[in-house]
């Protein structure tokens, strides 16, 4: 469910610019998706295609940018993206701690046409 | 061939706009709203119930939003005790949202200078995206949860000003790794304050509302 309401979200604001725009379809919705924030390209394509139905965004392709989650150890300092559901620092062991990104979520650009 | 548009638009600008505005209406009658965070049977009523008993008799005021997926049972129980609670159904969301707290608050009869509480849905993941016009988050991990909480769901503790550790009676019982648990939550939120209640008895409620407090003190 988490991803439904994204993707209404998502229409809403891709909607929003295609008629700013005069477009009548877009073609390819590209988001940008830290990977902390959990969010699954598949779920989401899903949800999207149902909720695009009858609207300019019918049809669109969806691509995602996954972003790595960044951590930082809280011993060592050193930076580091998060493999699987460690946090330990690879080099010291130590505690890691997110470090600015992973929590991106937004919509990056859209493909529009016009008849 | 398709026109490239660059947008750069948060998904959530919508949501983070109205809970803005939610914040700034409490904040002006100076309401302090705590979104309580965690897992169902984590034991968030229990906390909620337990703070409410305290803040009643130190002569405060406060109003609960319940939010659930579906049914009323953590309402009514609230109301029994005397404690003004009002109810969300989200029908399916898994997370309460701004409109949600918005439409509520409009039917709420909430004093000005109250705590405002509002239990989320239970779950670890979806509410942590969803700013709702709470002045603070905190989030309750259950003993019988386990101890890996902080590693699986480090987002929620990372928002969260304060963990609550719930059903502390039951860590022999349970096994409970209090060590790994510590370094998770150190690493996944090295700002927030650990907090154990044994809801049963309200051990440990008194330093969990001291802790409220001063948080809320600290916002002014």
């Amino acid at each position: 469910m988490h991803e439904a309401s994204a993707a209404e979200a998502i229409l809403r604001i891709v909607d929003a610019e295609t008629g700013a725009r005069g477009a009548d379809r877009v073609t390819k919705i590209r988001l940008v998706v830290g990977e902390a924030t959990g969010y699954m390209e598949e779920s989401l394509a899903f949800f999207l295609g149902i909720m695009a139905k009858g609207g300019p965004a019918e049809g669109a392709a969806l691509e995602v940018e996954y972003v790595k989650t960044r951590l930082r150890c809280a011993s060592c300092g050193e930076e580091y993206d998060r493999v699987g559901w460690v946090l330990e620092c690879p080099r010291c062991g130590g505690p890691g701690s997110l470090a600015g990104s992973g929590d991106e979520f937004y919509v990056d650009s859209i493909e529009i046409e016009k008849e | 061939m398709g026109i490239k548009v660059s947008i750069k638009r948060a998904i959530y600008e919508e949501n983070d706009a109205r809970a803005s505005a939610i914040h700034e209406g409490l904040r002006a009658r100076g309401i302090f709203a705590v979104n309580v965070l965690g897992g169902p049977g984590a034991g968030k009523t229990s906390l909620i119930s337990a703070l409410a008993k305290r803040i009643r008799s130190s002569g405060s005021k406060l109003a609960v939003i319940e939010g659930d997926i579906a049914s009323d049972i953590d309402t009514r129980a609230l109301r029994e005790l005397g404690i003004e609670a009002y109810q969300i159904e989200t029908g399916g969301d898994c997370h309460l949202n701004a409109p949600m707290i918005e439409a509520i608050l409009g039917k709420m009869r909430i004093e000005d200078g109250s705590w405002l509480f509002i239990e989320n849905i239970g779950n670890l993941v979806c509410p942590a995206e969803f700013v709702i016009g709470e002045d603070l988050k905190i989030v309750v991990a259950g003993v019988s949860e386990g101890s890996d909480k902080p590693y699986k769901y480090p987002f929620i503790f990372a928002k969260s000003g304060a963990c609550v550790l719930t059903k502390i009676d039951l860590k022999e019982a349970m096994g409970f790794d209090e060590t790994f648990f510590e370094a998770g939550l150190a690493a996944a939120a090295p700002h927030a304050a650990l907090l154990p209640l044994n809801g049963r008895t309200g051990e440990g409620a008194d330093r969990i509302l001291e802790w409220l407090v001063a948080a809320r003190e600290a916002s002014r």
